[in-house]
């Protein structure tokens, strides 16, 4: 579908739309600028043609160069391969917008991060409460995201509103923001009506560091390092997302070989993170010696990330246009060998799980999202995909991963054991993935491609483990980022978590949340 | 179960598959610092984890400390869910603004003697983060803070090790 024929979807449904500006920079995105009184209808009718979620709502500041907020909102369009991105100007003394989230759930919090962020209301949004400044520590009036940001720290603090379930017999348990695992921080507030949770709010940004600020006026280049940051176990996505973002602007084609290593590695990646999870639910179904087992083989993971790239969290290995660690006969032997034994671990562990029937009672038909209420609430990645919905970049954006027949996990019952089946599919196909891209690496072609530094802006995505990594990136004529916002599929995810533990009981919650297995530092950023 | 026994016999000690120096050297240092902890600690260093806003690999990696390979509760280190129980409080991360009530009251929370590990650049003194609008330079600035362990992030032997040496200086 190109560019003309989304705009003749959108005119069956809205008559008389009408585009201000319509582009197509890049092979996979389209751009559609409309006016301000239009963008509300649009994103809508996107949301329903492309059956997408919002997956990326933001603003950017450009008052001193026009005196104008520019909102864009991203859609994924994965019949054709491509982003659809609307975006309107609005002038600085009408700064506020009308609200999406009552008819698009997945806007909502992205509104509210645009309201505390750069005070642009949304307007009749029903819940303006600010996700990551806290009341308690953060006067109302600093928006740290616009550009002449100062802190001032004039206004009053006040205290957060919590949702108030009313009724006889109801009571709240407040857990966080520290756990009593070596786990993030996070506030979940359960309300219960004897044993059956009736409601579970969560309350994060306690893990907020300001890293989209952070990027703001540096130099692309130095910036991997922060990327790799942002969620510290999922390091590789991320600088892949911030690469292959600085890639498409400066037009950098990287080496078919580079592509295959960066595959490898974000298999890797998935591997460990998914085997921890799988361990965790064990140990929180209070089954532990998987869990005993579930470590060895992530270590033994980590010890091979290390002995081939030189780091256990495969930093240090993107760089824009291409990787910095090759992986030659000798290591290619050392991954064919590990494989053979992580295969062999696994396949027991997965055993051990499949036979124990009081494991399997417990995770089976725990904390189900229906895929109504995902579709709903706009999940995406790993949970989405155990809820039924069949969303995977690296078969809707396949890249190399086509000529591998990729195939995607899927399961329908939304529950811990779907979760739980997604990642053990997912973990065995990605070790037949990089069985299959190893043989396919090239001895004498190059890592890097040279390019040249040009400004402009673009989206750089990756499938991480969790789900979608976005990268949204403008960068300037001298290669300063101008703005860089990030988007986390624990973002949208983390609402599904709420809903998925309604009418199960509190010691179901650690099981629920592991199944998840959520970010809390690429949530608040 | 039947399968697990027979598994485990025929397999032996699954933690002997990793390169005979590495193993050794988490020996030789997990004895002395048994014997050191036995000293001064009666058997056990208790210690409760925080994370004021880390990335999550400095967890990771605590995490994987305790796993069978390298097994830090066997060394008379163990990690408890509540602050009440603690020797020592394990800090990571740059401390975010939000986090600064909770960390602080955590410190109250503990009985005394106690003290303070940082772990990870970012505790340090914010590391990456420090120019940040929403972050504390670091743990030092709020608590008194007696070890530091550097890395990002340090690696579960570099955690063993860096303990280690500090216990040997204070003896």
């Amino acid at each position: 579908m190109d560019s003309s024929e989304i705009i003749a979807r959108i005119k069956e449904v809205l008559p008389d739309f009408e585009a201000l500006a319509v582009s197509r920079p890049y092979a996979d995105e389209v751009l559609l600028k409309v006016n301000p009184l239009d963008f509300k209808g649009t994103s809508l009718a996107l949301h329903k043609i492309l059956s997408s979620p919002v997956m990326m709502l933001f603003a950017c500041d450009e008052r001193e160069a026009c005196g104008i907020f520019v909102i864009r909102c991203v859609f994924v369009d994965f019949k054709n391969s491509q982003w659809v991105i609307v975006s309107m100007d609005i002038p600085e003394q009408h700064a506020y917008f009308d609200t999406l989230a009552k008819s698009m759930y997945s806007a909502a919090n992205f509104e509210r991060e645009i309201w505390e962020m750069f005070g642009i209301e949304p307007k009749e949004n029903p819940d303006l409460r600010r996700l990551r400044l806290h009341d308690e520590v953060w006067p109302k009036g600093d928006y740290p995201l616009r550009k002449d940001f100062k802190i001032t720290q004039a206004g009053n603090l006040s205290d957060y509103k919590f949702n108030r379930v009313d009724g006889e017999g109801i009571f709240e348990v407040p857990v966080g923001p520290i756990h009593a695992g070596i786990i993030g921080p996070g506030h979940f507030r359960f309300s219960l009506a004897g044993e059956p949770i009736v409601n579970l709010e969560l309350r994060f940004g306690f893990a907020h560091r300001g890293v989209e600020k952070l990027f703001e006026g540096k130099l692309y280049a130095d910036l991997l390092g922060l990327a790799e940051c942002v969620s510290g176990d999922s390091s590789f996505a991320y600088s892949l997302a911030f690469a292959q973002a600085a890639e498409k602007i400066f037009g950098v084609t990287i080496p078919a070989k580079a592509s295959i290593l960066r595959a490898i590695f974000l298999e890797l990646e998935r591997m460990h993170n998914h085997v921890n999870a799988i361990g965790g639910m064990a140990l929180d179904a209070g089954f532990s010696f998987p869990h005993a087992y579930a470590s060895i083989i992530k270590e033994a993971i980590l010890q091979l990330n290390e002995k081939i790239s030189g780091n256990r969290y495969l930093r240090k290995i993107n760089v824009i246009g291409g990787v910095t660690q090759d992986i030659d006969e000798v290591r290619k032997e050392l991954i064919v060998d590990s494989l053979k034994r992580i295969k062999y671990d696994f396949n027991e562990l997965t055993k051990i799980l499949n036979s124990s029937i009081s494991f399997m009672d417990r995770v089976d038909t725990t904390g189900v999202l229906r895929k109504k209420t995902a579709k709903d609430l706009g999940a995406v990645g790993l949970v989405a995909r155990a809820s039924g919905i069949p969303m995977d970049l690296r078969k809707y954006f396949p890249g190399i991963y086509d000529q591998a027949k990729f195939k995607i996990s899927l399961q329908e019952s939304g529950d811990v054991l779907a979760r739980l089946r997604v990642r053990i599919n997912e973990f065995e196909e990605s070790c037949r993935l990089i069985e299959y891209f190893l043989a396919k690496i090239d001895k004498n072609e190059g890592l890097r491609s040279d390019f040249q530094l040009k400004g402009g802006s673009a989206l750089g995505y990756s499938e991480g483990w969790r789900g979608p990594v976005l990268f949204w990136l403008e960068i300037g004529p001298m290669g300063l980022i101008k703005r860089c916002k990030i988007v986390d599929s624990s973002f949208l995810n983390w609402q599904g978590l709420s809903f998925a533990v309604i009418g199960d009981i509190i010691p179901d919650f650690p099981l629920c949340n592991k199944s998840f297995d959520l970010s809390y530092s690429g949530n608040d950023l | 179960m039947m399968r697990i026994l027979k598994s485990r016999i025929l397999k032996g000690v699954v933690s002997l598959h990793i390169e005979p120096e590495l193993s050794k050297g988490i020996e030789e240092a997990g004895s002395e610092l048994r014997s050191l902890i036995r000293k001064r600690y009666g058997r056990s260093l208790h210690i409760r984890e925080v994370d004021t806003g880390s990335c999550g690999a400095c967890e990771s990696e605590i995490i994987s400390a305790n796993n069978p390979i390298y097994d830090l509760q066997r060394f008379g280190i163990s990690f408890v869910a509540s602050p009440r129980h603690a020797d020592c409080l394990l800090v990571t991360g740059p401390v975010s603004k939000n986090m600064l009530i909770a960390l602080k009251s955590t410190y109250e929370a503990m009985p005394e003697p106690k003290f303070i590990i940082t772990l990870g650049d970012c505790a340090l003194d914010g590391g990456l983060f420090k120019d940040s609008y929403y972050v504390c330079k670091g743990v030092g600035s709020i608590l008194p803070v007696a070890l530091h362990i550097p890395g990002c992030p340090p690696s579960p032997i570099d955690i063993i090790l860096t303990i280690l040496k500090f216990l040997r200086k204070k003896e």
